[in-house]
């Protein structure tokens, strides 16, 4: 699950794959698996599972 | 650098801190923050929308190297959905400066005090610089303070309101007692709200509604800008005291018979 939405990824994807297939490779972006924080050093070395709650996150205009 | 603003060991020229939320486009957010003068710009921490990710970004119109970026946990509820808000900003790369707010109640948006104490004490401990948006309570100031945060952020009004300062006396009493920067967040409504925070003594004013809302953003921020800096300098120049008669301009020696 991805921000709340089912994903489809291939078996072994990392958080890189993830990030690149949603075509955010130059966003500024975070990443949590489970609700912990995937550092940006760790994106390829982090393997997705089924079930993995995920969320992707980004800047949006606020106060 | 005459009279800089000083903020988490850091010079600023401005010492008005604007949000980014409301604008009709990003074009029309960077032409308001260019008139404002504003160093340091807040934003939000949103889920990117997965199936139309978008083709522009707000930091594309925000170069980190004008400006500070300062991410917000609008919108959290409670202690750990604002922590785990703030560990995503800082990993998104923008750095440790953050906007603490814990909204205590949906309708005043005002904030649930002990929870953004807790917070603090956390985002602190976790090495984050951090600006809490926090009621016009000194004891709360007071409190923030002591646990390491490098500002206290009281409101003027609830948030969006418009109001401007309803209760200056106790910010009177936060800028006398705080040996960290004073930022008025919150409930500007117009120019002379601003005026009055940085003549009060306050460091420094945030809004985001009072400009982003104004028929023309622009002008407002423009005029923002110019409050914010006359506040500041009337604040400095030491106002005469204010009494109950007149006092004449004029001599009274020589005037014709």
């Amino acid at each position: 699950m991805v921000n709340d939405e089912t994903r489809a990824l291939p078996d072994g994807a990392t958080v890189a794959d993830l990030v690149a297939a949603l075509g955010l490779g130059t966003r500024r972006i975070a990443v949590e698996v489970n609700r912990a924080v995937v550092p940006r050093a760790a994106y390829d070395s982090t393997t997705l599972r089924e079930g993995d709650a995920i969320e992707v996150i980004h800047f949006v205009g606020g106060g | 650098m005459t009279d800089p603003f000083v903020l988490a060991g850091r010079e600023y020229h401005s010492r008005l801190i604007v949000g980014t939320g409301k604008y009709r486009s990003f074009e029309e957010t960077r032409r308001a923050v260019d008139a404002s003068g504003a160093e340091i710009v807040t934003v939000a921490v949103r889920r990117v929308n997965i199936t139309d990710p978008g083709k522009e970004n707000l930091l594309d119109h925000l170069p980190l190297e004008r400006f500070t970026i300062l991410p917000n946990t609008a919108g959290c509820y409670t202690a750990e959905e604002a922590v785990r808000t703030v560990r995503l900003a800082r990993e998104a790369g923008v750095g440790t400066l953050v906007k603490l707010e814990v909204i205590g109640d949906e309708r005043t948006l005002f904030p649930d005090v002990p929870a953004t104490i807790e917070a603090a004490r956390q985002l602190v401990a976790e090495g984050f610089q951090v600006l809490p948006y926090v009621t016009d309570d000194p004891v709360a100031c007071k409190r923030l303070e002591d646990l390491g945060c490098v500002a206290v952020m009281p409101l003027a009004a609830p948030i969006g309101s418009g109001l401007g300062i309803r209760n200056p006396f106790n910010l009177r009493i936060i800028v006398e007692q705080s040996g960290v920067p004073v930022i008025v967040d919150a409930g500007v409504g117009t120019a002379s709200h601003a005026a009055e925070a940085l003549e009060l003594g306050c460091d420094a004013v945030l809004m985001n509604t009072a400009i982003a809302g104004a028929r023309d953003p622009i002008l407002m921020a423009e005029a923002m800008r110019l409050a914010v800096d006359a506040g500041r300098k009337a604040f400095l120049a030491g106002r005469i005291e204010a009494k109950l008669h007149a006092a004449a301009s004029s001599p009274l020696d020589g005037r014709i018979r």
